[in-house]
């Protein structure tokens, strides 16, 4: 199927898989954090790389990402994207301690990577038993891996797979926040789906191509 | 570096060339490579971002050129001929093809950033282009500015601060 032209029904569809999957992940951090968190609804976007990595703050804007492959039936790569001082903020709240990201020798703290990791692994895990449970498709995800980088050499490695095949990617980007002005933490779900998930999503959901 | 030139910038899975007092740079290289070719004398250097080794392994006629190892050090070489460059005099200097991260199930797809490398380094020896230096590897992005005026290439990372090569 052509993903450049995606019906309005199509365009829906993804938003909701967004909106159900960031939805399950933020009541699970919500109740983690024991406050309220919001979200925005997900914005359907067809972007070649360089766009990608300019909606994130270019390729050179460090950035705080948790990233998981999706395997099964409709494989894929979700990010979860935050700044380095929302990264800070979340772990303060979660250790009730005031860790930095980085310790003195420049390398991310232990503590804060293996919080940062189980996070990932909760947020992941709701995003997407939500989506597995909406497309009726398996999806197996792999352990979250955390990388605070340059954002062009973090989003380009998962964007591989479907490069092969396009030079442009399909994304579901969420937004979320916390709406606390002094500790706001905003984090971006972005799921990607490999080029061949989007007729299997599709198909699943009672969508056929002509 | 020098204030006196403009930079041109390279994005993913593109290229271009510069001359002095101009310099060239590339931002965020992960597991891409980024291939620097110059004629040291002329003062002439082309910049390639690397995605992917090898184009062959695709199957659709329509490709992006600049994406591929072979295709784009093919392109930049002829470019820079064509811009006054000489063959003889070509030399090369690479950095990037780094694991971003570091993927359990081992399959291929997840050593692009050795695979990049070594496809970089076979076409550049196709051609009898020197590397005279490179920094390639490791875990970390990489963002590469290049001086055609001194031939130096500027390496920063978020960890390592700044060196040249």
């Amino acid at each position: 199927m052509d993903i450049h032209k995606l019906s309005d029904i199509q365009k829906d569809v993804l938003r909701e898989i967004g909106n159900i999957g960031a939805g399950n992940a933020v009541t699970a951090l919500s109740s983690m954090l024991q406050r309220k968190i919001d979200m925005e609804v997900p914005s359907i976007r067809l972007v070649s790389f360089n766009e990608m990595i300019e909606v994130i703050g270019g390729p050179e804007h460090i950035i705080t990402a948790i990233v998981f492959r999706v395997e099964g039936k409709a494989p894929g790569t979700v990010y979860f994207i935050m700044s380095i001082k929302e990264a800070e903020i979340l772990i303060q709240e979660i250790l009730k301690d005031n860790i930095a990201l980085f310790d003195e020798n420049n390398q991310i703290h232990e503590l804060a990577s293996s919080v940062l990791q189980e996070v990932g692994n909760i947020l992941t895990g709701s995003y997407l038993s939500a989506l597995s449970d909406f497309t009726k498709i398996n999806m197996r995800p792999s352990i979250p891996y955390l990388s605070v980088d340059m954002a062009g050499a973090i989003v380009v490695d998962g964007l591989l797979e479907l490069s092969k095949i396009i030079d442009y990617a399909l994304i579901i980007d969420t937004k979320i926040n916390s709406g606390d002005l002094m500790n706001d933490i905003n984090g971006q779900f972005f799921f990607i789906p490999d080029a061949d998930s989007f007729a299997q999503i599709f198909h699943s959901l009672g969508f056929y191509d002509e | 570096m020098n204030k006196l030139g403009k930079v041109v910038k390279v994005g993913i899975a593109d290229l271009n060339i510069a001359k002095a007092p101009n310099t060239i740079r590339t931002s965020g290289l992960g597991s891409c490579v980024g291939a620097v070719i110059f004629d040291k004398t002329k003062k002439i250097a082309g910049l390639a971002h690397i995605m992917l080794p090898d184009s062959k392994q695709v199957s659709r006629k329509e490709i992006n050129e600049y994406k591929y190892a072979d295709t784009a050090i093919t392109i930049l070489v002829e470019k820079l001929l064509h811009k006054g460059a000489r063959m003889h005099a070509l030399q090369a200097k690479i950095a990037g093809g780094a694991q971003m991260f570091q993927f359990a199930n081992g399959n291929d797809m997840m050593k692009i950033g050795r695979r990049n490398i070594d496809a970089t380094k076979k076409i550049l020896a196709y051609y009898k282009i020197p590397i005279i230096s490179s920094d390639v590897g490791g875990n970390s992005g990489r963002t590469i500015e290049f001086e055609p005026e001194t031939s130096m290439l500027k390496i920063r990372t978020v960890n390592k601060g700044e060196t040249f090569i």
